[in-house]
């Protein structure tokens, strides 16, 4: 199935169940095979079964090829930012302390930086990514803004965030709740929010 | 002589399980494949499209098949993992014979001359101790074809009345209580028919993590406006995020249900049309369920009051509705009650047999469906008729071309096959696809039964923890080694098709089968030349009754992606939605949408019985078992797969910080169950999304880590599941790590 060209990424972290599809897919993919890009973590196992699959968001202005000294991260003419240039990475980690959502990966075998690039083999020949592919909840969506406006009734995507001081902007949207107002998310300040599934967790104990 | 040839380790050493990950081909980034196979995954119910990358008569592997309606691409991790589970180390190339001299215990045999011992030990226990003293277990992950062989297999090639099949463990709940009610066992609706409901209503389904495609049909309904209940001793990951939450004390669900359909009785929301018109039976169960009030369903449940009527109150109200369950209700000892009761809650409401108004269980097994229906069950012929019953006897018999005096009477369930076994009266066994020293309860029984077999032979890929006892192993076929149909969760018939040839001395195995049945100088009936020859006998032989698949041929299915049986002629495109207004079937003949003669659905009184072990001072906890996303049934496969196992190593049990606390414990460490059966010592794991009166173990492991060592083997009277999902236990902190700690590899 061919897709349209205007797909975009989004996620959802609402409708993630932790399978680690995604994961287990990703190092099925023909650019990095036998490694996998993604992260997909639980954010507090011991008070929910809440978890949170993390892809490149794919930013306008990738700190990581900022910080890069060897200037062996680029992105693409459409956005996408890519692994590490092998003969120039110096795996001088740089990037991977420096990407505010914890994205590249050192495979310190290869001395390579490496990262997702929306399988860039895939969208490039018209393909979805294989984790959006495979994703059972859909968490991980690949997608046209008029598809999310229309399947996803409860939500809306963001694709500005703030780390501090530092604002961002993304190819990749996170889907938030659609009556929300916020212009962008503040990742630093809902690090000390609870994890999902309290409400739950006191429907059960309350009385 | 089913014992262990050598000790455990040393089987494990030679036949594993050991780990395939991706190595060669399955690792070059330039892999180009000769061709991509369209086919489905070989793991759950749910039966994921996927096309297979192969290059070099392996599987190296997949691309997601976008167009397959049910999943659209969608695959869980043993989706896209399953393709390693070829061209294994373990895997079996040729028959092997109990040799204890031999490394692993085993040795090669020339598959002819394994035949032949086979059919000697046949021949010889049949003739000694007659035809019954000769059992089967089968399974149903195999294709419909082969599951259909299997029963003829017993009943006319055999003639004995001891076959039973691993859906015992799954489906038989579901499927007694839908025959009640509805007089026909499958899915009511298609999935598509949950995505425009108001509610869903899920009890005792680990959706996300026992059927992961299910998920986004959840997740899209309650996009669409539906609210989500979710009934569960755990907030499982389809838990966390729903609109209303019921920890329900485990083995109380009937309470529950009757529960609810007092409130839509007392406050009338009821679809009296519908009740007068196509149900009977509905003032006896409202007379019944007048007793469960919203405060003794609480005391029983364990559920607040507020939250019952919260429930009652969505459900009742709601205009349309999709009502699910799974094991979680059904393997109990009243786990036929528990779907009656669900069913009577939905039957009440009216929403059935409409667009968006839905019922089924979550079938477990890739062919749970198709698997129950033509004949592998102890009391059933194909088609879904009955081995009791005379006309169904002479209509099958004048199809196998057989004297039906000479078809043998209906026998038992997997687990008294197992207790006739230790009686002594069944001498001999053939097992294929099931692997019940791993899966059935209170397994040390099992094994000790096991060990008074006079003959036992396994087929299958793999040497499973069960057919390490076996006198012979015969060297069967993978899921992409072979082809033919199966029918998945919603009831869809679709293709398996063969990707690669089988290695070795390997074979498919409905031809193993059939050689079984030359060596025994009974061939008749046994001579298909391929699984579309079984296919072509087996939709003459469901024509006219409940199964129907006359109209299914095997382009039919390629041209529709699935064909939904009943499907009684070539020219019927299948019926994706039961019971809808007008519908006609065999039963019924136009009086009605229900598979009886009046066409009319049954209520049916469903009382709360308590488990059959309740906790007390001795064993105060309850002990409740169910799966991982990672691993599948007893993981003969899963346990074989690198990065699966990496997923979940190992079983952990889980348990509440409340409980924790009380018995010094803390996550990581190493903690002691105690039932009446057995022991088990695993590592804890502490979180709070789970009751604290109840533990969990998932069951994929064997030997020392298997928790069905634990488990009761009481079952339920109507169906024969087990109970699998209530024992009491007790629980402590290990005085030291277990035995196998740092012998044994995770997955071992």
């Amino acid at each position: 199935m061919a897709v349209p060209e205007r797909n975009e990424f989004f996620i959802d972290p609402s409708r993630c169940i932790g399978c680690q599809a995604c994961v287990q897919a990703c190092s099925e993919c023909d650019t990095h095979k036998g490694h996998s890009m993604i992260h997909l973590e639980f954010v507090n196992r011991a008070w929910s079964t809440q978890t949170v699959p993390v892809v490149c968001m794919h930013c306008d202005s990738p700190t990581c090829a900022e910080v890069c000294p060897a200037d062996a991260i680029k992105k693409s003419g459409d956005g996408v930012v890519q692994t590490a240039r092998k003969p120039r990475c110096i795996a001088c980690n740089n990037c991977v302390l420096a990407c505010p959502f914890g994205v590249p990966k050192m495979n310190t075998g290869a001395e390579l930086m490496m990262k997702c690039d929306m399988c860039y083999d895939r969208t490039s020949e018209g393909k979805k990514p294989m984790c959006a592919s495979v994703c059972p909840s859909q968490a991980l969506f690949f997608g046209t803004r008029e598809e999310v406006e229309s399947l996803r009734l409860r939500s809306r995507p963001v694709n500005h965030f703030k780390f501090g001081n530092q604002e961002i902007s993304t190819k990749v949207s996170m889907l938030v709740p659609r009556e929300t107002q916020a212009e962008y998310l503040d990742v630093t300040s809902a690090m000390n929010e609870k994890t999902s599934g309290q409400v739950v967790f006191l429907n059960m104990f309350e009385e | 002589m089913a014992t262990l040839p050598r000790s455990e380790i040393e089987i494990i050493e030679q036949f594993g399980p050991h780990l395939a990950h991706m190595h060669g081909a399955r690792l070059e980034t330039n892999a180009e494949a000769e061709r991509l196979v369209k086919t489905h995954c070989c793991f759950c119910g749910q039966q994921c499209g996927i096309q297979l990358k192969v290059k070099d008569n392996a599987v190296i592997g997949f691309e997601p098949w976008y167009d397959f309606p049910f999943n659209k691409g969608m695959l869980c991790p043993k989706g896209v993992k399953r393709y390693l589970q070829g061209a294994h180390p373990d895997r079996l190339l040729t028959a092997l014979q109990r040799d204890v001299n031999a490394p692993g215990g085993f040795s090669p045999m020339d598959y002819s001359a394994a035949i032949g011992k086979v059919a000697q030990a046949i021949e010889t226990i049949q003739s000694t101790h007659g035809a019954n003293a000769f059992g089967i277990l089968s399974g149903a992950s195999l294709t419909t074809e082969k599951t259909y062989l299997m029963g003829k297999f017993a009943h006319m090639c055999l003639k004995t009345s001891n076959i039973d099949y691993n859906g015992r463990l799954c489906m038989v709940s579901a499927g007694a209580g839908n025959k009640k009610a509805f007089g026909v066992d499958r899915a009511a609706n298609p999935w598509e028919d949950m995505l425009h409901t108001d509610v869903v209503w899920i009890s005792g389904a680990n959706v996300a993590e026992c059927a992961p495609i299910t998920t986004n049909y959840v997740w899209q309904a309650r996009e669409n406006g539906a609210k989500i209940i979710v009934v569960d001793p755990r907030i499982t990951p389809i838990a966390r995020t729903c609109d209303l939450f019921l920890p329900i004390k485990p083995g109380r669900d009937i309470a529950l249900f009757n529960g609810i359909l007092h409130l839509m009785i007392e406050n009338d929301w009821l679809d009296h049309e519908f009740i007068d018109n196509h149900t009977i039976g509905f003032e006896e169960v409202a007379a019944h369920v007048k007793e469960w009030t919203p405060r003794r369903t609480a005391e029983v449940t364990g559920i607040s009051e507020r939250a019952i009527h919260q429930a009652a109150e969505i459900w009742g109200t709601a205009r349309t509705s999709f009502l699910t369950h799974a094991r979680g209700i059904e393997h109990h000892t009243h786990g036929v009650q528990n779907v009656l009761g669900a069913i009577n809650m939905v039957l009440a409401s009216g929403r059935i047999g409409r667009p968006n108004c839905g019922y089924a269980t979550i079938t477990g097994q890739a062919n749970g469906q198709g698997g129950r229906e033509h004949g592998q069950k102890c009391d059933q012929l194909p088609g879904g008729r009955d081995l009791g019953n005379p006309e169904h006897r002479a209509h099958i018999a004048k199809i196998w071309d057989m004297d039906e005096r000479e078809m043998p009477q209906p026998g038992v369930d997997a687990y008294e096959i197992f207790r006739k076994i230790d009686a002594g009266e069944i001498k001999g066994l053939l097992s294929i696809c099931f692997n019940p020293l791993v899966s059935l309860p209170d397994s040390d029984f099992v094994k000790r039964a096991l060990g008074k077999l006079d003959f036992y032979v396994a087929i299958d890929f793999f040497l499973n923890d069960t057919a390490r006892h076996a006198d012979i192993v015969l060297p069967g076929s993978l899921h992409e080694e072979d082809e033919g149909t199966v029918t998945q969760v919603e009831g869809r018939v679709i293709k398996i098709n063969k990707a690669i040839d089988c290695p070795g001395d390997a074979r498919q195995d409905w031809i193993i089968i059939q050689d079984i049945a030359k060596a025994l100088g009974r061939e008749k009936g046994f001579t298909f030349a391929s699984p579309r020859e079984v296919w072509d006998e087996l939709r003459v032989a469901s024509k006219g009754w409940i199964n129907d698949y006359s109209g299914i041929s095997y382009e039919k299915i390629v041209a529709q992606n699935g064909v939904f049986w009943p499907c009684p002629s070539d020219d019927h495109p299948g019926t994706p939605r039961l019971f809808e207004p007008g519908s006609w079937n065999p039963i019924a003949q136009g009086n009605g949408p229900f598979y009886f003669p009046d066409g009319k659905a049954r209520f049916n009184v469903a009382p709360y019985t308590p488990p059959a072990e309740d906790i007390d001072n001795e064993y105060p906890l309850i002990l409740t078992t169910g799966r991982v996303i990672s691993q599948f049934l007893s993981g003969t496969q899963t346990r074989r797969i690198g990065p699966l196992v990496d997923q979940y190593p190992e079983p952990r049990l889980e348990l509440h910080p409340q409980l924790a606390e009380k018995l010094g414990i803390n996550d990581g460490d190493w903690a002691t169950a105690q039932s009446r059966r057995g022991e088990i010592t695993l590592r804890a794991q502490v979180v709070r999304t789970i009751r604290p009166d109840t533990i969990f173990v998932p069951y994929h492991w064997a030997g020392q880590k298997s928790i069905n060592r634990l488990t009761i083997a009481a079952q339920d009277p109507i169906s024969k599941i087990p109970e699998y999902k209530v024992c009491a236990v007790r629980l402590a902190k290990a005085a030291a790590p277990p035995e196998y700690a740092g012998k044994l590899e995770p997955q071992q």
